[in-house]
Formats: structure tokens, sequence, C-alpha cells
């Protein structure tokens, strides 16, 4: 049972690299308890900006820190990150290509009960469509660890969505596949595909072991990097599967589903299913709740895979 | 010592000519703040041509980006691209597009968004700081543009940190698209706002250098505040018939305003070498 939350990964790393790297720079929005950064705030205090409860200032400021040439760790609620700043991340970031990396804590419906204001469920859609922005949402905290060490070290812009709870391990840490912008295979298999990102991918892993015991082999493909998205990898599930399923802790629009389909639709037209949030303010409760209330687990992932296998029977 | 109003009017021909050539531009904005911007890049920035990449330069930011005739006027002028360059100003494939562009030598930022500068501007003098460096940060914003609520967090944050190597003009020339500022979103008064966030604030005169040259002086002695230099100026300031008329806030000129306006700007420019 795993009880550390990729938030605080991020923080170890990011210690790691202050310590022998004095332009290495994290900035909060009074987020620095929710973002697991209290430790590096008091370790590094003079590599560390508070800039308060000012999203739109905080990615500002980072791109002017960037500017001169800081390695710039923005982390603020992915909800807020996503939306409220859009357009600082558009310009100030994207545009003007500074080296920021914008962390995107407590993502998805992490914040549960709180309501749509503290969701980012359109984080994928808003700043995918930037150009010169990345947007990878690892799954688990060893995959986060490999991120966060790779991109650290180039000088692009990037956001980084990770969500606030645990997330059981999907990898061993001693034999994680990693190639940065390379989907990870979890499990191969030809007789479908199921295509996870963030904290979906657990559950895919999971509905794949379930499904070998009733003799179906499942491909379950990690795509952490949303953008840029592994096409190739895509294709190919559709050429040797020939079915797909997408599942995404985000709005049905805009997000894994949409870009999978999209790149299907083009390359090799196969059956696919979107699996994702509605398009809706959610119901209230913990993540794990609501994704069960949406079918967005295991069990959803099995259903589906049978509904898909049979469809083409 | 150059003659820097006489530059002026030589900035303001090139701008003149620019926004007739492209048939687009903000001429009103572009000629306010032209004092401003020839003040600071002939004068009062430490900021060469050949060291664009110095980590000891001043950083300059246009927030109000929509002013960039008079920008790359200036910059053309100063050697940071061959004037000619110019000549592609909104033309199909030019990077001398209608914001400031940071593929443009010289330019630190892409603007044109309004309200982004002074933060972004924050961030660098924040820079500064950790590196104890000595270069100072200057943010050229307009007043239109402080309606936009991202200013006030750059304002907070600037205040709080104390950052007297971030001094920050704004091109105060009371009118923008729709009106006087003051009849679109109260603006009076800056100099009070301003001080209540724990800046240092002087009022000036932003079409005349002595008072431009004594603001900026002072600024840069300012110990423990950054400084707000709250710049009066005339929109549309060099030809008369373009002076504090609304609708020349982005208006192009015909062919007889264009003539009698570069007449009355060679006019000027000669006198003001007499």
């Amino acid at each position: 049972m795993n009880n550390i939350p990729n938030r605080q990964v991020i923080c170890e790393v990011l210690l790691e690299k202050a310590a022998i790297d004095k332009d290495v720079i994290v900035l909060c929005s009074d987020s620095r308890g929710s973002a697991s950064l209290e430790k590096f705030a008091n370790t590094y205090p003079s590599q560390f900006v508070e800039v308060g409860i000012a999203e739109q200032s905080l990615v500002s400021i980072s791109a002017g820190l960037a500017r001169c040439g800081k390695k710039v760790f923005a982390a603020s609620p992915a909800c807020f990150l996503s939306t409220r700043s859009m357009e600082q991340c558009k310009v100030d970031v994207a545009y003007s290509n500074t080296n920021v990396k914008l962390i995107g804590i407590s993502g998805g419906i992490s914040y549960g009960a709180l309501g749509m204001t503290h969701h980012s469920a359109q984080d994928i859609a808003t700043l995918a469509a930037i150009p010169n922005m990345r947007v990878y949402l690892p799954s688990d905290r060893h995959q986060t660890r490999k991120l966060i060490e790779q991109i650290g070290q180039d000088e692009k812009p990037a956001y980084i969505r990770v969500g606030r709870n645990p997330v059981e391990d999907v990898y061993d840490e001693s034999s994680i596949p990693f190639e940065l912008d390379k989907a990870s295979i979890v499990t191969d298999g030809d007789d479908l595909t199921i295509i996870a990102c963030g904290e979906m991918v657990k559950p895919s892993q999971d509905a794949a072991l379930e499904l070998k015991k009733q003799g179906i082999n499942v491909r379950v493909i990690d795509m952490y990097c949303l953008k840029p998205l592994d096409k190739e990898v895509i294709i190919k599930a559709a050429k040797e599967t020939k079915r797909i399923i997408t599942i995404e802790e985000h709005s049905p629009i805009g997000g894994l589903g949409t870009m999978v389909s999209q790149v299907v639709a083009e390359h090799y037209p196969v059956k696919v299913k979107n699996l994702a949030l509605p398009d809706e303010a959610v119901v209230a409760g913990k993540s794990q709740e609501v994704f069960d209330y949406y079918r967005l687990n295991a069990k959803g992932l099995i259903e589906t895979a049978m509904e898909l296998i049979n469809d083409g029977k | 010592m150059q003659n820097l109003r006489a530059k002026s009017f030589e900035i303001r021909k090139s701008i003149w000519n620019m926004i007739y050539k492209a048939k687009a531009g903000h001429v009103g904005g572009d000629f306010s703040v032209c004092d401003i911007l020839v003040s600071l890049y002939y004068k009062h920035m430490n900021i060469e041509p050949d060291e664009i990449d110095s980590p000891l330069r001043d950083r300059f930011i246009l927030s109000k980006g929509h002013s960039v005739e008079a920008y790359y006027s200036v910059l053309a002028d100063r050697g940071f691209f061959p004037k000619e360059d110019l000549e592609t100003f909104s033309q199909f494939k030019s990077k001398y597009i209608g914001h400031p562009n940071n593929k443009v030598n010289g330019v630190e930022m892409n603007s044109g968004s309004l309200g982004h500068g002074l933060s972004v501007g924050v961030g660098m003098a924040i820079a500064g700081k950790m590196d104890h460096l000595p270069y100072n940060v200057y943010v050229v914003m307009g007043d239109g543009e402080l309606a936009e609520g991202s200013v006030w967090e750059g304002a907070m944050a600037a205040g709080h940190y104390k950052l007297d190597n971030l001094i920050a003009v704004i091109d105060r020339n009371r009118l923008q698209i729709s009106g006087t500022t003051e009849e679109v979103m109260t603006q009076d008064s800056q100099e009070e706002r301003w001080r209540s966030f724990g800046w240092h604030v002087l009022t000036t005169d932003g079409n005349n250098y002595d008072a431009l040259d004594h603001a900026f002086k002072e600024a840069k002695k300012v110990k423990g505040k950054p400084t707000m230099i709250i710049a009066e100026t005339t929109k549309g300031y060099g030809i008369s018939f373009v002076e504090g008329k609304r609708e020349w806030h982005h208006k192009v000129p015909n062919a007889e305003e264009y003539l009698k306006g570069l007449e009355e700007l060679e006019e000027r420019r000669r006198a003001a070498n007499e």
C-alpha cells in the first residue's frame, strides 16, 4: 500500500535539484502545504517565492524569473493554474517560451466534495491547445519522479498535473520503463487496448489482470504524455488490437479520448470508446466514490471491454 | 549630448510612416509614450544592441504592447536591427507584428495582452535580487490597462518584496478606445493607489525630457521600494490634429493627413534642433 502522493515525490526531486543548482526556483500561491512544498520552502527559503493567492501573477512572475535564467517550478491547484491563469500560461510561458514548469496539484476531482470550482476537468483541453505547451499526467510516484527529473533538465515550458492522494504503484521502482514523450506499455496484449493517463492507469492495469483471467489479453498504454502525444503507439495499437478504450479523469471534451480518437480516425479507424467524467458538475464525494459513480474504475473498464468484444462478434 | 526632443520627432516620423504603410497601428499611444521610450533607450537604460544577452543589462517590458510602432522604431534607431526591417511591419510572414515579439532583437518578452508586464517585471526584479545583480527593470503600462486586475497582483508583490530595482511608468494620457479613462473606469487617483501598495510614487510631465530625466534619476536612487512614475502625457502628442483625439487611438491617416502630419513632425523636429 503506497502512501506517498505524487506531489510529495515532486518535492523530493526539487529538493535534490535545488541542492546542486541555486537557479532552481519554486513558486507557490499560498499553496506550499497542499503542494507538499513546505519542506522546500523551509530548506531553501532563498530559492522559494511566495506570491499569495494570486495565480495570474504566480505565472507571470515565474516567466520573469525564467527570462533571467532561473529554472522555475510554479505549483498551484490545477483548477486555478489551468483556467484562471490560462492567459498567463499562454502568453508569458508558452508564447514567450520561458523555462517554467507549471505543476498543477490536486488535479482532476482530487478535491472531490469541494465542487466544480476546485475541479480541474478542463486542464488537458485548455493547456494542450496552446502552442509550445507540453502536457503531462504521470500515473504513479515512480513515473512522476522520472518525469520531473527529466523535464527539469530542459528549458521548455510544460504543465504537469498530479492528484492529491497517493496512487497505488503501477511500476516497480527498479524496472520502470520510461522514455520521455514515449508512452509506457504497462501490459501487452492483442485483444484490446486501454489507453489511460494519470490516476486512471492503475485501474486499467487492474482491469487487464482481471480480463486476463478470462482469457482476454489487454494492452494497457500509459499515455502520461498528452502533448506531445505518442501517436505511433496509438496507431500500432489500433492496427494490432482493433479495439481501443480510453479512460481519463477529465471532461469528455478535448482530453485524452478526443486526442486518441482523432489519431485513430485519421490513421487507422477502429472502434474507440471514451470513458471520462461527464460534461457537467460532478457529484460530490471522495474521488474514489466519484470515480465509481461514473464507472471510471476497473469494473467500468471490464464492462466496457466486454461490450466492445461482444460488439465485434 | 543628443537632442532627445528632436530625436523623438524623428521617431514619430518613423511611427507615422509605419502606420501609413501598414494601414494599421496605434498612433495615439505611440505618440504619447514616445518620449518615455526615447528617454529610457537613449539616456537612462543600460542596454546595448551588442549586449542583449548580458546578465547586467537593464530589462524593459512594454506592457502596453499596442504601442509597438514606437518600440520598434526606437529599437531600430538604436541599432538593434536594421531600419529597413520596419518596412515589413505587419506584412505577411514578418516577425515585426502588431505587438512586441521576442523574435525581434531587443524585445525581452511577448506582450499585447494587457496586465501582464508588471508581474513579469516583478519576476525579473526578484531574479536580480537573488543574483545580486545591479540591473533595473523598467515596465511601461498604459492607463487604460490599469483596469486589469492582474496589474494589482503585480503591484502587491512588488511592494511586498520591496523591489527597488523595479521602475514602472504609466503613460497617463487619459484616453482609451471608448472614451476618457475617467468615463470608462475611474483611474484617479493613481498616486494614492500605488502609494497604498507600498510604492514610491512620482508624477511628471511625460512629454518633457527635463521632467522625465529628473523622474528617472530620482527613481534610480530610491531604496526599499519600487517606484511608479505617473507620466502625464498627451495622447497623439506631435501632430496637432491627432493630439487628444479619441478616434486617433488606432486610426490610420489618409494620404492627405499623412502628408500634413509628416510635415508638422518635420517642422517640430527642426524647431527642436534650433
